[in-house]
Parts: C-alpha cells; sequence; structure tokens
C-alpha cells in the first residue's frame, strides 16, 4: 500500500520534491512554522466568523477597555475589538506578503532568466540594475517609492514587491548559469529547441526548489517590511486593520493600555516566525546544498 | 589581491552613476511642484518663475542632471530648503548619530551573538542552545519599532530604569567635537556625560542591533559547528586539550571569516533599518533627517540624504568583501 | 577559565566591559554645578527658522518670543496690550496715524542701539519687496495682517517714519481697528539691523534681538539653547540662566522624559496623560486659556457641498460631545462657532445643531440625498493643539456619517501638501483647525470665513464659502474703532454663518502642558508663545 502511493505520486511529482517532503516531515521546526502560517490563513479566512464583532465597529463609550471575557484582546481608542482587528489583519498581512513576494518573483524571474540565459549585454545591464537597486537599504527604498506613488496598502505592497526584485533575480541568475552549460541543454538547443521551450521545460523547472525557500522566507520579511510601512503611515490607511498601523495608532496609550500595542506585535512577530521557521525547513528540507 | 580591490573598485562606478541618477529621478517623480512649495501658497508666478530659473527648474531634465552630477561630484549637496544651510555641512551631525547607533548595535550583536553562537555550538543540543536558538529565531521576527516601544515601556516607562529618548540628556554640556557624543565625553574626560550618553545608547542599540544579533549567533553557531568536525580540533581535543582551548584557539579563528561578512553586512542593513529605531527612539540621525524633510517637502535633503547613505552602505559592502577576500585567501575571484 | 580569548573576541568583551566599568564609576561624579538655573522645555518638533518676522509656525515663534522683544506685548495670560519696546503710543481721531514712544537705552544683542531708526529698519524690510534686506522667506504674517506688501492694493501701512531718536509714526491708508494687537504680534519683534544686513537671509539661523534670552546655539531636530541677556532691560530679569527648546516628537515619551527628570516642562500632553501628572506628585498640570478651534470644512463650491441641506445635516450628524470626552478627556468645549468664546464678540444666543442622526437623515433626504453619497474625508497627518487626533477624530465622525448613508474615504498626506491643497481648496471635506494670534474677532471670523480669504490657491477661508453680507459686516469691524460696535457686527456674522454651515466646528481645546513642580512662575499664552523672563527653578 505505502510502495504503492509512493510510485503513483512519484509519477507526477519529481522524487526529490517527494523525498523533500518526507525530510520536511521529520523537521519539528518546520511543521511548528507550518501550523503557525495554516493558523493565521485560517484566521484571516474565518475571520467573519470568528470575531465577536466588525472590524470598524466603533463604540466610544467601551474605548480602552482592558481584555475581558468579552473582549478577550480588550479594546481601542475607538472603542474596537482588538482581537477582531487582529484577526481581520491577519487577511492583510498574509494578502501583502504573498502577492508582494509573488510580484517580486514573476519579475526577479523574467530579469533572471534574460540574464542569465541570454548574456552578454543583457546580463551586464540588468545585473547592474539589481547591483544599484542593492546599494540602498531596501526600508529607504521603500520609503521613497511610497513617497512617489502616495501612501496606500496597494502602493506599500507594490514598493515591497519592487524592493525585492533583485534577492530573486540574482538567485536566478546564478542558477540559470550553473545549468546553460549542462549537457542537456546543449543537446535541446542541438535538437533546436526555442528559447522560450529550454527556459520552460528546462531551466524554469529546476529553479523552482531554491525560489520557494527563498520566497517563504521572503514573505516573512514583506510582513515585516508592510508593517514598517503601516508603522510609518506608509502602506494600510485607517480604518483597514493593518498590524503596524494599529501600532502606530495606539503607541500614545501604551502607558495606560498596553494591550492596544501588545497583541497586533505579537500577532506579527508569529507569523513572521511562522514563516521563517517554515523556510528554514523547506531550505534544509529541499536544499540541503543552501544550508549555510 | 590587489586586482580583485581594484576591480572592485571600478565596479563601483557604473553602480555609483546609477545610484545618483535614481536618487534624481526618484526626486522629480514626486508629485508637487517644488518652487510652490518653497515660496508657499501664496506665492505670485512671477516669483515662482523667478525661484524656477534660480533652482534651475526650468531646464530639461537631462541638463537638470547634468548640473546636478557636477555638483555632487564637487562634494556640494545643495543647499536645505528648510534651513538655508548647506546640507554637506549640516548632514555630518545626523551622519554621526546613525553610525554611532549603528555600531553600538553592532557591537551589542556581535558580543552577544558571538558568544551565544559558540556556547550553543559547544553545548549543542543542550537547553542552551535550544533556549538561544529559539530567542535568535524569535528575534529575526519581531518587528524593530515594536521591540523598541516595548523596550521603552519596561524599561523607561514601568521600571524607569534606562533614558528612552534623545542621544543624551540636555542637562549635560556636550562639547560636539567629532561628533560622536562617545569619544567627545571621552576627549573632555567627562565621566557624566559618558555614562549618560551610554545609557541613551542602550535601549535603541538593544531594539536595533536584535535582528543582526539574531543572524550572528545562528552564523556562529553552525560555521563553529562546521569547524569542530574538522580534524584538527578532533587532534586537539585527542590530544587531551582543555575544550576552551579548542573552541577559542583554534576554532573560533576559523568560524570568523563568515560571521565576519555577516556582521559587516549588517552594519550597512543597519545603517538604513535605523529609520525605525530613531523614529520611536527620537534619535537625531539620518533616518530622521530624511524622513522629517519628507515631509517638509525639502527635496535637497531628500536627494542627498539618501545618496548619502547609500553610498556608506556601497562602501562599507566593498570593505566586507575585500576584508573576506583577505581573512579567507581561499576563496577565490 | 583560561584568559585566552580571540583577538576579536577580546576587542569585543574589552568594550563590554569598559562600557560598564566606566558607569559604575562615573554614577558617583558629580553633576554640573548647581549655581546656574537651566530650564528645558520639551516640544513636539524643531523650529523653522529664527527670523520671527519669517515664520508662521508655533514651535518658531515659541523660541524668537524669548529672543526678540516687540513694541508693544501681551499679559502674560491673555491678549490685553501692555507696553514693551514702546511705552506709550497714541492714534490720531481718525485712526490712521498712530505715534509709538520707544524706550530709551535699550541695546541689542550685539551691542548696537535700539530706536527709532531700527524700528524703521524692520518695517521696511518686511512691508516692502524691493528692500535689499527683505530676504530669508515670504513673510507671509506681514502680508495677512497688514492686508499686503508696499503697492498692494490692500496694504494698510502707508509708511514708516523716525520722528526722533525715540519716537516713531505710522500712517495707515484706512483706519485699521485690530492695529493695535497686531503689532504685538511675536512675529512683529525688532531685529538688529546690523545684525540683519549681516547674516543677510540666513538671519534665521543668526537671530539677534533685544529680549531676554540671547540665542546660543542651535542642533537641527535636537535642541536651541538660548541664554540669560545680562543687559536685559528688564532690570534682573530674566531669572533663569539658560532655556533649552529640546526636540521631543512623540508626546508620551516627551511625558517619559519630564518623569525621569530630563526635562522640566513640557508642551502637548496627551489628554489621556492628565490624570499620571496630576497623581505624580512630583509633577504639576499646566492647562492654557483657550483660543482655538477644530473644524470639519465643506467645500462649499464643490457638489454636493454646494447644497446648504446637506451641509446642514452634516453638521447634525456630528457627535462634538462624544469627541470631546474620547479625545479630549473633557478638556475641550464642544464649539458652535468658529469664534472661541474665550475672545470678546463670541455670540452665545447661536444654538448648535443638535446631534440627531434621524433628523440629518431626513434633511438629507429632503436635500435629494435620501441614500446618501460617498465622498472623500481630509484628515490632518499631524497633531495640534486644537485636534490631538485628526486621524482617530476622522474615524469616528466616518462611523456617524455612515450611520446616515454617507460614506467617507479618509485621505491623508503629509502636512506641507495637505495645507497647500486645502488652501487650493483640493478637498471635498477636510480637518483644520486655528490657533489664534492675537485675541481679536477679525484674526478668526475674517481669516477663516471672509470671501477675501477664499480664494484658491491661497485660501485660508478653505471652505471657500463666499457670503456678501457676511463679508460687509467683517469689513465693518475691521475699520470701526469702537469695540462695542465691533462687537456687535461679529455677533451678527456669527448667526448668518451658522446659518449657512460652511463648515462644522467641532472644538474648542484646552491644551495641557506639564511641569515639575519645581517650576515657578510659567504661565501659558493663550497664543501658544510665551515668555520666560518671570518663570525659575526653585528645588
Amino acid at each position: 500500500m505505502a510502495l504503492a502511493s509512493t510510485q503513483t505520486v512519484s509519477k507526477y511529482i519529481p522524487t526529490h520534491w517527494y523525498d523533500g517532503w518526507k525530510r520536511l516531515r521529520k523537521q519539528k521546526t518546520a511543521i511548528v512554522g507550518l501550523s503557525i502560517i495554516l493558523f493565521f490563513i485560517v484566521a484571516g479566512l474565518l475571520a467573519p466568523l470568528l470575531a465577536p464583532g466588525h472590524w470598524d465597529g466603533q463604540n466610544l463609550a467601551v474605548r480602552l477597555q482592558p481584555p475581558s471575557a468579552q473582549h478577550w484582546f480588550g479594546t481601542d481608542d475607538l472603542g474596537r475589538d482588538l482581537l477582531t482587528r487582529v484577526l481581520y489583519g491577519a487577511r492583510i498581512s498574509l494578502w501583502v506578503g504573498f502577492f508582494a513576494v509573488a510580484g517580486s518573483i514573476v519579475l526577479g524571474s523574467i530579469l533572471g532568466l534574460s540574464a542569465g540565459y541570454f548574456g552578454k549585454w543583457i546580463d551586464t545591464l540588468i545585473s547592474r540594475i539589481f547591483d544599484i537597486m542593492l546599494a540602498f537599504p531596501s526600508i529607504l527604498l521603500a520609503i521613497a517609492i511610497v513617497t512617489i506613488l502616495g501612501p496606500s496598502l496597494v502602493n506599500a505592497l507594490i514598493a515591497i514587491a519592487i524592493i525585492n526584485i533583485p534577492t530573486y533575480g540574482r538567485l536566478i541568475r546564478s542558477k540559470v548559469l550553473s545549468i546553460k552549460e549542462e549537457e542537456y541543454i546543449a543537446a535541446a538547443k542541438v535538437i533546436g529547441m526555442g528559447h522560450t521551450r529550454i527556459i520552460l521545460r528546462h531551466i524554469l523547472p529546476n529553479s523552482v526548489a531554491p525560489i520557494i525557500v527563498q520566497g517563504t522566507l521572503g514573505i516573512a520579511t514583506a510582513v515585516l517590511e508592510a508593517a514598517a510601512l503601516g508603522f510609518l503611515g506608509l502602506g494600510a490607511q485607517p480604518p483597514q486593520p493593518e498590524w503596524g498601523k494599529m501600532i502606530a495608532d495606539s503607541r500614545q496609550y501604551i502607558t495606560t493600555a498596553y494591550w492596544t500595542v501588545l497583541f497586533p506585535g505579537l500577532a506579527i512577530m508569529l507569523t513572521v516566525l511562522g514563516f521563517n521557521m517554515f523556510g528554514d525547513g523547506l531550505r534544509d528540507a529541499l536544499d540541503p546544498k543552501m544550508k549555510q | 589581491m590587489l586586482s580583485y580591490v581594484a576591480r572592485r573598485i571600478l565596479q563601483l562606478i557604473p553602480v555609483l552613476f546609477g545610484m545618483s541618477l535614481v536618487v534624481f529621478a526618484i526626486i522629480h517623480a514626486i508629485p508637487g511642484d517644488p518652487a510652490m512649495v518653497i515660496l508657499g501658497e501664496r506665492a505670485t508666478p512671477q516669483a515662482l518663475n523667478e525661484l524656477r530659473e534660480r533652482l534651475g527648474l526650468n531646464q530639461p531634465l537631462y541638463i537638470q542632471y547634468w548640473h546636478y552630477l557636477l555638483q555632487t561630484l564637487g562634494g556640494d549637496l545643495g543647499e536645505s530648503i528648510r534651513t538655508k544651510k548647506a546640507i554637506a555641512q549640516e548632514i555630518f551631525p545626523y551622519l554621526a548619530a546613525t553610525i554611532e547607533l549603528s555600531l553600538s548595535a553592532l557591537v551589542f550583536a556581535a558580543v552577544v551573538g558571538v558568544n551565544a553562537g559558540i556556547i550553543a555550538a559547544w553545548r549543542r543540543a543542550s537547553w542552551f542552545d535550544y533556549i538561544a536558538m529559539l530567542v535568535a529565531l524569535i528575534g529575526v521576527s519581531m518587528p524593530v519599532f515594536w521591540l523598541g516601544l516595548m523596550e521603552q515601556w519596561v524599561f523607561a516607562q514601568k521600571l524607569a530604569l534606562l533614558p528612552s529618548i534623545g542621544r543624551y540628556n540636555a542637562r549635560e554640556t556636550i562639547h560636539a567635537i567629532t561628533q560622536f557624543y562617545v569619544l567627545d565625553t571621552l576627549l573632555e574626560g567627562n565621566w557624566a556625560g559618558f555614562w549618560d550618553v551610554v545609557k541613551h545608547l542602550v535601549l535603541p542599540s538593544v531594539a536595533l542591533g536584535t535582528i543582526p544579533m539574531a543572524i550572528i549567533a545562528r552564523m556562529s553557531r553552525s560555521s563553529m559547528l562546521e569547524v569542530m568536525k574538522a580534524d584538527y580540533v578532533r587532534t586537539a581535543r585527542a590530544k587531551g586539550l582543555n575544550e576552551f582551548w579548542v573552541i577559542y584557539k583554534h576554532a573560533l579563528k576559523n568560524a570568523m571569516a563568515p560571521v565576519l561578512t555577516v556582521m559587516g553586512l549588517q552594519l550597512g542593513t543597519l545603517l538604513g533599518g535605523a529609520v525605525l529605531t530613531e523614529t520611536i527612539f527620537g534619535w537625531p540621525g539620518i533616518g530622521r533627517y530624511i524622513n522629517d524633510a519628507i515631509s517638509f517637502r525639502d527635496y535637497p535633503v531628500v536627494q542627498s540624504g539618501i545618496l548619502v547613505v547609500a553610498f556608506f552602505f556601497v562602501l562599507i559592502n566593498l570593505l566586507v568583501d575585500i576584508l573576506y577576500a583577505y581573512i579567507d585567501p581561499r576563496i577565490h575571484y | 577559565m583560561k584568559k585566552i580569548v580571540s583577538p576579536i573576541l577580546g576587542v569585543l568583551l574589552a568594550v563590554s566591559l569598559m562600557l560598564t566599568g566606566c558607569g559604575s564609576q562615573s554614577t558617583t561624579s558629580p553633576s554640573a554645578p548647581q549655581a546656574e538655573k537651566t530650564l528645558i522645555e520639551g516640544r513636539g518638533g524643531d523650529s523653522v527658522s529664527l527670523d520671527p518676522a519669517n515664520v508662521t509656525d508655533g514651535e518658531s515663534l515659541r523660541v524668537t518670543e524669548n529672543i526678540f522683544d516687540t513694541l508693544v506685548a501681551y499679559k502674560p495670560n491673555n491678549t490685553e496690550i501692555i507696553p514693551s519696546l514702546a511705552t506709550e503710543w497714541k492714534a490720531s481721531p481718525d485712526g490712521k496715524e498712530w505715534t509709538f514712544t520707544l524706550q530709551d537705552g535699550v541695546k541689542f544683542h550685539d551691542g548696537t542701539d535700539f530706536n527709532a531708526d531700527a524700528v524703521v529698519f524692520n518695517f521696511q524690510r518686511w512691508m516692502d519687496k524691493s528692500n535689499p534686506y527683505h530676504t530669508g522667506g515670504d513673510f507671509d504674517y506681514f502680508q495677512s495682517m497688514f492686508g499686503g506688501f508696499k503697492g498692494d492694493k490692500g496694504c494698510v501701512i502707508a509708511d514708516v517714519k523716525a520722528l526722533d531718536k525715540t519716537h516713531v509714526q505710522f500712517r495707515l491708508t484706512v483706519p485699521q481697528a485690530p492695529f493695535l494687537a497686531n503689532v504685538a504680534m511675536t512675529a512683529f519683534a525688532m531685529a538688529s539691523p546690523d545684525a540683519v544686513k549681516k547674516y543677510g537671509d540666513k538671519f534665521g539661523q543668526n537671530p539677534v534681538g533685544t529680549g531676554p534670552f540671547v540665542f546660543k546655539e542651535w542642533k537641527p531636530n535636537d535642541s536651541i539653547t538660548v541664554v540669560k541677556n545680562k543687559n536685559f532691560w528688564q532690570k534682573g530679569l530674566p531669572k533663569l540662566d539658560k532655556l533649552i527648546f529640546r526636540v521631543i516628537p512623540d508626546n508620551t515619551a516627551r511625558l517619559t522624559a519630564l518623569q525621569s527628570g530630563e526635562l522640566d516642562l513640557m508642551d502637548g500632553l496627551n489628554p489621556s496623560d492628565a490624570a499620571t501628572v496630576k497623581g505624580n506628585s512630583k509633577l504639576q498640570l499646566v492647562t492654557r486659556p483657550s483660543m482655538n478651534v477644530g473644524y470639519l470644512s465643506f467645500n462649499t463650491t464643490k457638489p454636493p457641498f454646494d447644497n446648504v441641506k446637506v451641509r446642514q445635516a452634516l453638521s447634525m450628524a456630528v457627535n462634538k460631545k462624544g469627541l470631546v470626552d474620547a479625545f479630549y478627556n473633557g478638556m475641550a468645549l464642544p464649539a458652535k462657532n468658529a469664534l472661541p468664546p474665550s475672545v470678546w464678540g463670541y455670540n452665545d444666543a447661536v444654538k448648535d445643531y443638535e446631534y440627531n442622526l434621524d433628523a440629518a437623515k431626513k434633511l438629507l433626504a429632503e436635500a435629494g440625498y435620501p441614500n446618501g453619497f460617498e465622498t472623500d474625508f481630509w484628515a490632518m497627518p499631524v497633531a495640534r493643539q486644537y485636534m490631538p487626533q485628526p486621524q482617530k477624530i476622522a474615524e469616528s465622525i466616518q462611523a456617524d456619517f455612515a450611520k446616515i448613508g454617507v460614506k467617507t474615504k479618509i485621505v491623508s498626506m503629509e502636512w506641507a501638501t495637505y495645507l497647500k491643497k486645502t488652501k487650493n481648496g483640493e478637498h471635498p471635506m477636510a480637518l483644520l483647525g486655528w490657533t489664534g494670534d492675537n485675541g481679536d474677532p477679525d484674526n478668526f471670523l475674517y481669516v477663516l470665513l471672509d470671501k477675501d480669504n477664499a480664494n484658491p490657491p491661497a485660501a485660508s477661508n478653505i471652505s471657500l464659502y463666499k457670503n456678501d453680507k457676511v463679508h460687509e459686516l467683517l469689513f465693518k469691524a475691521q475699520i470701526t474703532p469702537d469695540i462695542q460696535v465691533r462687537t456687535d457686527l461679529y455677533k451678527q456674522a456669527q448667526l448668518l454663518i451658522h446659518d449657512d454651515a460652511p463648515m462644522v466646528p467641532l472644538v474648542h481645546s484646552t491644551p495641557l502642558l506639564a511641569s515639575a513642580s519645581y517650576v515657578k512662575g510659567f504661565i501659558a499664552h493663550p497664543t501658544g508663545t510665551e515668555r520666560f523672563t518671570e518663570v525659575s527653578i526653585e528645588k
């Protein structure tokens, strides 16, 4: 039975993937990380069912209430239930994290593949652009981009996607360079395979594992960056329940109502921790060579 | 080695050039008419034109860029719209404040990170190892601004142990000679002032240094583990030498190269990442300088501030690369 | 444990040891000599420039108030006029000629003499755009208080001349009722002509006046230090030796610094922290007499806000009492006029729109919007005295508006842009406010609601509200010297404005400050800028 299933699976999924999953299952941290991520995904998806109130349900009469049976996380300065806002906040943070990284990967892959595959001046140009982008501390670059586009959640997402392009671009480029010279690529060229087909059939699949690992860790970074922009007032706008923005708004109550700052911060930390743990585990499982 | 250094420096030229282009472009992409902002809302069209003329805002962009480039190469970073001072001169105290904070954060990160990593490796799979690595994992997952706020809440507000705002207590007279207050107070033999400055450094340094600390701890641990497997360490151990001797003398030296790199790279990140820490701790550094300039639409300051930080960032990365190549001769470029 | 440590670790350990080692040693070392009395005030932002004629922001004027003197001044706790550099003044019967008698023997900090020529020099510099020293800024306050610069149609001052060393005469084009109150404003302070000539447009970094304190040092975004003027014309004053203005942007952090003794006085206390200060025997709460208004402006040129019924309906949907309780901790009055009750001319007979969502919904339906509408709601990005948490106030009002079907999106941008765009009338509705400069109703009603000031891109009447009848009343009040008549005119204007509802006056706040209990003699001034001449530290 076990044997049979292995065979069926391996028919569709490359063997190293399946081996990876087997290794991953043994990694305690990765499983813990995955559980945390799933917890927040479920929390975000089911927020309308789980949350005791409306995320913008203001009631000035109950402002700054400490945690209680009715308000598990207390209320904020507009009398909104914090648990509700933290749950809805999971939607925002995960959404930004996922799509920002997806954006970086798509753009980074296009640039990285072109640079690595075509080489010559294309490579030089793209590599220099990456160098220049990496010459700026990322948060400063993000601030600059949001200043141009105007502060909003979507613009913060765009900024985060842009600043992380070089990370994936360089990764893919180096992968392409190492694969390009392999015999089967040369063979493919000889039999007259087009560029697109070579890239899609041979080069891209080989780059997937490191990209997934980097992407998982990248979501952690993106969530942190989005929270930072939100905190600086450059990301989500009120009344959106974004965690970083919630902390910034409640900053002044830290002495009188610590819960308004504590819980959104813990939520950020746990989410990021989840992606970091899972990412570490994935790296060990999928790509032992990357381990360092 | 020398040719490597020369090549690295040559490679920098297009990067620096591109940087200046990006910085120039950023400012011109920001919505709003600089002339209007400078003169205020009640300015007459005539006055606006005069100013545009004077600042060259009427000229084609490529000419404006060319002027900008020449000016910057000549060390002229322009004049702040808000304070009307030369930026090249005004920026230094801010830069010094940020560098001082970053270095202090790095000292914290290195002292704690390296030691924790070594002990964790030495006592692998002990409770210390588990806890240290868990703390390190949490450390890299923590939003810096939240950590800073929590520190302020606990150590400044609840326990009243440490100051949480600014670089020094304004009651202490500090004569800014180098603008690095730790140095300035030492040079003057002003011990009370020195102690005051150090106390002000603690909370922001811990906040800023936590992520690098966590990374350095993980890095030291794993490179120590690699090295400890090596033959000579085993030999040394077999000879019956004290384990501390083995670890510190032999292993540490070899494990240091990657750790140093991480430290160098983190210093660069610190310079940029200081924006959030400076906001929380009222630190008059370059991050706040730029942030304030954005809200005052002080274009030249935004431009030059970002350029200076990026320049330092590149410079540090260059030094780290060279240092790395120097320390670890196995690496050939 | 063997003491063999790698070089790097050795250095790191040495540094860490040094840090801890020095600490224990220096805690016992004596602090600064007790003789020198220093007061440190914490505030939210840095000054822009220290040239009083060229700034409009409170953080700059707060400092210049202590470096410079004006011809006449306000009393420490209200806006009554008292002598300062001028000991006497009189106006001609037609109100168009003012003569000031100056003190003799007053010297600027640079040692040069203050005299009638210096007064003329300053006024020439401000009013004449062709004057070579008309530099360093835009002289905004001069322009708005005196109707423009020399040659402009509305410019009130025809000329200024020195009669002799101690007498100076102003000729006005029209009698300006608030003229004396205007001259007393911090912005119109006497600068040393020599220093202005010497520093040119850099005078703002090198201020030289005749005031109680002499400028010493400015660390940008950190602190400004001024020291006692030993030759100050009020003998024996000031009582302090040194005054430091320190920037700490966050209100809570500033309070922490006050509690830990790094500050002696702080501006901008969060209303929610008032209880903390009251409960601490080492601190005292200081209230600033209220002379401000925070308001929600409707752009009366943009539909649907051009419809008076819509404006009235929205006026009924704002819970002012709720705002006062939640965001001001009760330290504010719900507003029904743009003019605060602390200023004469306030019309208490105006009956405010009652907070009633049903009535509001009904009126909205009458106006043709039974299902409400969607609009942007602009909120300031920064806290002001009249509005400590604009974003939160916007969110709160937003929720009430939603209940009558008006769906709003809160829009914010950085402060400079915000001011620029609202002055340009780009908003549908926007939060803003005003703190009085001189205690004259003209300074509120004419500035905020007259059609003269409703011209983009420089509208201070950001509702772009134009009512000819209101204008007639306000203009007449401006050129009438008799205060009884003026009071009556302002009261009539407030009734008309109330009916048109171009804005929702939200609150008149009482700004809070806190100081260490050993700080004596500090009185917060309603304009937001106060002198430290009489302040002392008595430990």
